[in-house]
């Protein structure tokens, strides 16, 4: 049985796209047959992530748009045999698609993936619309900011509204040394806000710049970042995985320097 | 806590915290913090024609996750009043 999960925000620049190649990546890598779908009209950018800009040669407004078939448009991921995308048109805009031709599309992409993952783009209008149409579950990305965690406590309700079943938190970019210092909320605290359950923390690490740079997602490497997203989509695959406490190495850094200091 | 927090600033992350939970609050209903203010003001006075309660520590909140039994997705109006003396009048 297959199942379609918006990768959405709100609020842009939190990660929805690194996350939804992270999660991707990580899912294929386990054996499932996965696609991703860029929904982000006119600003796409999964295909960058991913590094398979150079291979574009139809996209989802075709697709839909009927000038070509769905697997003309389906670009085969560099390392992984089951990993698909399907990207957007960078020349049209948002309008070019409605919500039942993209619950149409997922209709017949179904058949053949285990993951279906939309990476929906910033803000509530059509795109959002678009991306959450066909969509069976969510994840909902943030930061612990003030101003991304509004705006996901918005796109929560929408989906409530919309009837989502199941809604997950991945917070990103948090600072364990910040924390630590009462100068960011933690995860407990973005948890208690938003009140919707948690399915992972990606603790902010540059290598997911350094991975986006080379476009190769990170994910299940020894990188934090790599770490905390694997375990993601162990999670989203119903597997449970206990949070990592990146909290452990910050203490002992913070030890460590504290010889030297001496406060 | 005591003395040494007393003289620290307050931290970013408190703020934050602070600062969500009354936005949030108005982004839910779609009413303003001064409304929420205004309703907090009644309750008070309504409730404080019967019993001794502490205005100071009184919280209301309106919350999406509803009650046992009730659709989820009803927002629900919680009031939180100390009640200082029962038999007040």
């Amino acid at each position: 049985m297959s199942e379609v999960i918006v990768v959405t925000s709100g609020k842009g620049g939190v990660g929805k796209t690194t996350t939804s190649a992270n999660v991707g990546t990580g899912l294929a890598a386990m054996g499932k047959k996965v696609v991703l779908i860029d929904t982000d009209i006119g600003l796409r950018n999964l295909d960058v992530v991913m590094g398979l800009e150079n291979r574009i040669v139809y996209n989802l407004v075709d697709v839909v748009e009927n000038k070509c078939r769905i697997k003309q448009a389906l670009i085969k991921d560099k390392r992984h045999q089951s990993l698909y995308l399907m990207p957007s048109a960078q020349t049209k805009d948002k309008s070019a698609v409605s919500p039942e031709q993209m619950v149409r599309m997922i209709g017949q992409l179904r058949e053949q993936f285990d993951y279906i993952i939309l990476d929906c783009p910033a803000g509530i209008e059509q795109g959002f619309k678009n991306a959450i149409a066909g969509a069976d579950r969510a994840l909902v990305v943030t930061t612990p900011e003030v101003s991304a965690i509004r705006d996901a406590d918005r796109i929560i309700g929408l989906l409530e509204a919309n009837e989502f079943k199941q809604i997950d938190l991945v917070i990103n970019r948090l600072r364990y040394d910040m924390v630590k210092r009462g100068e960011m909320m933690s995860a407990s605290d973005v948890v208690d806000i938003l009140s919707i359950p948690l399915i992972g923390i990606v603790p902010d690490d540059e290598n997911v710049v350094i991975s986006t740079n080379q476009g190769e997602p990170l994910v299940g490497n020894n990188t934090m970042a790599g770490r905390a997203y694997q375990n993601i989509c162990y999670r989203v695959a119903g597997r449970e995985i206990p949070f990592i406490e990146f909290d452990k190495s910050v203490s002992f850094w913070t030890r460590v320097s504290g010889i030297f200091h001496k406060n | 806590m005591g003395i040494k927090h007393f003289f620290s600033r307050r931290k970013s992350r408190e703020i934050a915290k602070d600062r969500l939970k009354i936005l949030l609050i108005s982004d839910r209903v779609n009413c303003s913090p001064e409304m929420m203010e205004m309703i907090k003001t009644d309750i008070a006075k309504v409730i404080s024609k019967y019993m001794k309660i502490d205005t100071q520590s009184m919280e209301i909140q309106i919350s999406k996750t509803g009650i046992k039994g009730h659709d989820s997705k009803t927002p629900t109006l919680y009031a939180n009043i100390p009640i200082l003396d029962l038999h007040n009048k």
